[in-house]
């Protein structure tokens, strides 16, 4: 089955990073993402910019209507993704487990909607 | 329907049940669809109910079920298909039904894996007992939510809900690993006992649902002591039902009125089920795996040990409440242990001992407020006991009990002043 592991982070503390602090944080999620490779679980991820930087858009009355900054603002906010092929719940449960933002922040762990064919 | 009646068809509908879970956790260990297989054997479910009764049990219960569900799940592919509907479930269904006729002798017990589902971390902990009572034993909707106080609607609509969840989620069947099961056996255990409980709260045995709960929850603690041996918890839960189910004749006399485990008569305890007990809690205590329903099951060993000395070894209980309590932290256990230190220290230890709980968060349960009172009149504070007894007898909801409260409330006036 095809979940996604849902990365929320508070991105605070990042700013705040010395640079081997920050270097040891991307080792670790090097070192989550090769394990992930090797067990040939991963099918995709990515990380995000931070949510300041993102733009939110919906149709009012058929008209366009964006606005600045992201469409929930939380202090832990949407991060970056997993995205990834196991047998069931349990093994992505492990591997929500080991992501280091289970350490400073959350994995939220969802089923993929299967496509047909 | 007469007695022997009653007994016949209460015989075929345990053999059912038994059937029937087994089926169910069969089926589902492969498609994950608590539901439908479910759908495809409750026809199968109410024939045998329907029919055993009067002609007798089956050699091979669950080859019988196993038949008529077959028949009834072609029956409906065949409908699906003419209504030119898509049915893949049924159809997986209907080729999984179709295998195991060959080895019709031997169908494999999955009925673990079930309960591991059942009691998953993903599912809504309240859930996780009536989840089990319905998927491995049978149970109806209804029959569950009456015994857990709820709606049959609202509870139909939670349970149809855990099941979706377990499908759609991608909860495994599957027995976790040696390394997982610390952490994953206790819901199960847990659940078991909530079951259990349900049950249990009902000592008449006047309604058949509760009563039949309670047998139930004990035969799924043995179910799970069996397929576990190597699990001590799993030997103490069971141990510790044992224990509790020996007192059921004791806890009311004849007129109905409700009797404090200190008042009741021995001779009206199980001797069987005791003995089993104690078994259960010394293949347990060799296993040097303490835990919380041994040292409950050990509570209730050393009230047993009336049976031969006369008196419960109230410094052994004292102890194991210690234990109870820095392991759990529960004020019930609290409670409990304030109890027996009234009975080892004297009642104004007991009140001491209480006084380490939050009494603001305590102040709509009823244990705690009959504790203080029992142990307030014990010391002589008859106006406090009062005010206590009032409480506890205002948040009772068995007409039993409160009566029993109302009793010693009464007999506190009645005594001559100290």
């Amino acid at each position: 089955m095809e979940y996604m592991l849902v990365l929320f982070s508070d991105p605070k503390p990042l700013f705040a990073m010395k640079p081997e602090e920050m270097e040891k944080m991307a080792g670790a999620y090097y070192a989550f993402t090769q394990a992930l490779q090797n067990e040939k679980a991963l099918v995709d991820s990515r990380r995000l910019k931070i949510a300041a930087e993102a733009t939110t858009v919906s149709l009012d009355n058929g008209k366009s209507k964006v606005v600045n900054g992201p469409y929930i603002e939380t202090k832990e906010e949407l991060a970056g993704y997993y995205l990834i092929d196991v047998p069931d719940l349990d093994a992505a449960l492990k591997w929500a487990a080991r992501c280091p933002t289970a350490a400073h922040g959350h994995v939220e762990v969802r089923p993929i909607w299967p496509m047909p064919g | 329907m007469d007695r022997g009646g009653e007994e016949t068809r209460a015989a075929a509908e345990t053999v059912a049940r038994r059937s029937y879970g087994k089926l169910v956790a069969f089926l589902a260990a492969r498609t994950r669809d608590v539901a439908a297989a479910e759908d495809a054997l409750a026809d199968a479910f109410a024939a045998a109910l329907a029919h055993w009764p009067q002609r007798g049990v089956p050699d091979n219960p669950e080859a019988w079920l196993m038949a008529a569900a077959k028949r009834k799940t072609i029956d409906a592919h065949r409908a699906a298909k003419r209504g030119n509907e898509a049915a893949p479930h049924l159809a997986m269904m209907a080729e999984e039904l179709a295998t195991p006729t060959d080895i019709q002798a031997d169908i494999p017990d999955e009925r673990l894996k079930l309960l591991f589902a059942c009691a998953h971390p993903a599912i809504d902990e309240s859930v996780r007992a009536p989840l089990m009572l319905q998927t491995v034993l049978g149970f109806d909707a209804a029959a569950i939510a009456s015994a857990f106080l709820v709606s049959p609607a609202a509870m139909s609509q939670r349970l149809v809900r855990a099941k979706t969840r377990i499908r759609e989620s991608g909860i495994p069947f599957r027995v976790p690993e040696h390394e997982d099961l610390p952490e994953r056996l206790p819901p199960v255990l847990d659940a078991i006992y909530a079951a259990y409980a349900e049950g249990w709260s009902d000592p008449m045995g006047t309604d058949t649902a509760r009563r039949e709960m309670a047998t139930e929850a004990i035969w799924l603690g043995r179910l799970a002591a069996m397929l576990l041996p190597g699990q001590a918890e799993a030997l103490g839960l069971l141990a510790l039902m044992l224990h509790s189910e020996a007192r059921r004749a004791a806890r009311r006399d004849a007129s109905g009125a409700f009797v404090p485990l200190s008042e009741q008569d021995t001779g009206l305890w199980d001797g069987t089920m005791m003995t089993e007990a104690e078994a259960l809690l010394r293949r347990a205590a060799a296993m040097n795996a303490i835990g919380r329903f041994q040292l409950e099951a050990a509570v209730q060993s050393a009230h047993a040990i009336r049976c031969l000395k006369g008196t419960a070894d109230w410094a052994a209980i004292v102890t194991l409440y210690d234990a109870l309590w820095r392991m759990t932290a529960s004020p019930v256990i609290a409670i409990n242990r304030a109890i027996a230190i009234a009975e080892t220290q004297g009642p104004r230890a007991g009140l001491a001992a209480l006084d380490v709980l939050d009494a603001a968060a305590l102040s709509q349960y009823q244990p705690y407020w009959s504790a203080r009172a029992h142990l307030l009149a014990r010391s002589g504070a008859r106006g406090q006991a009062r005010d206590a007894y009032d409480r506890a007898i205002g948040l009772e909801i068995d007409p039993a009990v409160r009566r029993f409260l109302q009793a010693r409330q009464a007999a506190l006036a009645a005594d001559p002043a100290p």
